[in-house]
């Protein structure tokens, strides 16, 4: 029994202290991010591995991730002989939540992971401690532009990927279903608000890319430096990012349209 | 690590239609097009009842939209909904006469506020108010009254 809670308040403990250990390394992040704007080079590099590598996987999954929203959605929706507020009901459900949402699980597994193990394995073999050595912060070298490509690369693709499913949506809809071309853009244009939808959007992709980019990179930071603990740091970065996003996405939606 | 042309040109191509994809966003796809014209003048309408008509709805004369429903509240004075809409400037020549009701887009649409030109050679502008109105008709209320009728008609 009483090993029991032992047990139980040495996990939380350690979560607590991860939990200590991830917010000091963010502020260090932070701290190492003037030095990036200094050299931009850095950043070029790692925009090009986080966000270039992810745009064809964002592109394609929200192609389809449009076109089956509105092929379901008429499905439904033509039982009420409300098939003209396809167009919206493909642009709310985008903009507002599958958007951000959908790109940002993608890119946990598309780009959190490769950042994770990348740190990791730069730990393994003893490159960062090598950096220090010669004088060179690591925070300021790797990690920092690491984290900024991230934090910049996110908003982009989740605008991208609600921009191309309600694009896919349209395919459908108006190529497929027959939907009037004009209903489509002119429900939506009634319906979707710039401020109360796409802003909130864009306001979740960057909550999501902070938030995704900081768990990828202190687990590869904090990565037990063997083979087994940049692999087990790397599922890690996948889980609990995917999770986060969720929990945030919760907590996220309840505040902007809560009340509506 | 060494950084190629080639890569530069995709950095560059991938932020440019990462910006281009938030701009069509927020011009196609929502209402910042529409409403950034927002040069118009405000016209009151009291209604008994507005039913569930919600700001931003439209307000129409013969079908073609000319402004937007921008505040709706409550009058204790007169006990009535005050709604004041706004109507595109282009359209300033609207007797002052109009009559204002309350319709039904379709058997389950929303609501919006449709105009009907009078005849006076005066024009409606800021701040005046439309003295005809039609309420929000309320289906409850519609079939309690045929009951009744029903009822009394025995």
């Amino acid at each position: 029994m009483l090993g029991y809670f032992q047990r139980l308040g040495e996990r939380s403990l350690s979560m607590l202290e991860r939990l200590g250990r991830g917010t000091i390394f963010f502020l260090k992040v932070l701290m190492a991010i003037p030095s990036v704007l200094i050299r931009p080079r850095l950043l070029i590099a790692q925009l090009h591995s986080v966000g270039v590598l992810s745009f064809s996987l964002i592109v394609v999954a929200g192609l389809f991730v449009g076109m089956v929203l509105a092929l379901q959605g008429f499905y439904t929706l033509s039982d009420f002989g409300a098939e003209g507020m396809l167009g919206v009901m493909v642009a709310a459900s985008l903009i507002r939540e599958l958007g951000p949402v959908v790109a940002g699980l993608l890119f946990a597994g598309r780009a959190g992971s490769a950042l994770t193990a990348e740190i990791g394995l730069m730990k393994a073999t003893e490159q960062l401690s090598g950096m220090e050595m010669m004088a060179v912060d690591p925070m300021a070298r790797v990690i920092a532009p690491r984290f900024l490509a991230g934090l910049i690369s996110m908003p982009l693709l989740a605008s991208l990927f609600t921009a191309v499913g309600v694009l896919g949506g349209h395919l459908i809809g108006v190529g497929l279903l027959g939907i009037d071309e004009g209903g489509y853009w002119s429900q939506i244009q009634a319906k979707i608000d710039f401020r109360e939808d796409v802003m909130n959007g864009l306001i979740k992709s960057i909550v999501f890319g902070w938030v995704i980019t900081w768990v990828a990179v202190f687990e590869g930071y904090d990565a037990i430096p063997t083979s087994d603990g940049v692999s087990r740091a790397t599922t890690r970065t996948v889980v609990h990012s995917a999770f986060a996003v969720l929990l945030l996405d919760f907590i996220l939606t309840a505040l902007m349209f809560g009340g509506i | 690590m060494h950084i190629s042309r080639s890569m530069e040109v995709f950095v560059g191509l991938f932020v440019a239609i990462g910006l281009i994809a938030l701009f069509f966003l927020s011009m196609q796809v929502s209402n910042l097009s529409a409403s950034s014209n927002g040069s118009g003048y405000n016209v009151r309408a009291y209604f008994e009842n507005v039913g569930s008509l919600k700001v931003r709805a439209p307000v129409s004369i013969a079908g073609v939209k000319v402004g937007r429903v921008t505040a709706i509240e409550f009058d204790a004075q007169e006990f009535e909904a005050v709604v004041t809409m706004t109507i595109e400037s282009k359209y300033n020549q609207l007797p002052i006469d109009s009559d204002a009701s309350i319709l039904t887009a379709g058997l389950l649409g929303e609501q919006f506020i449709g105009l009907e030109p009078g005849g006076e050679d005066e024009f409606l502008k800021e701040g005046s108010r439309l003295e005809l109105t039609q309420s929000a008709l309320v289906l409850e209320k519609l079939i309690g009254q045929f009951l009744f009728n029903g009822q009394s008609g025995d």
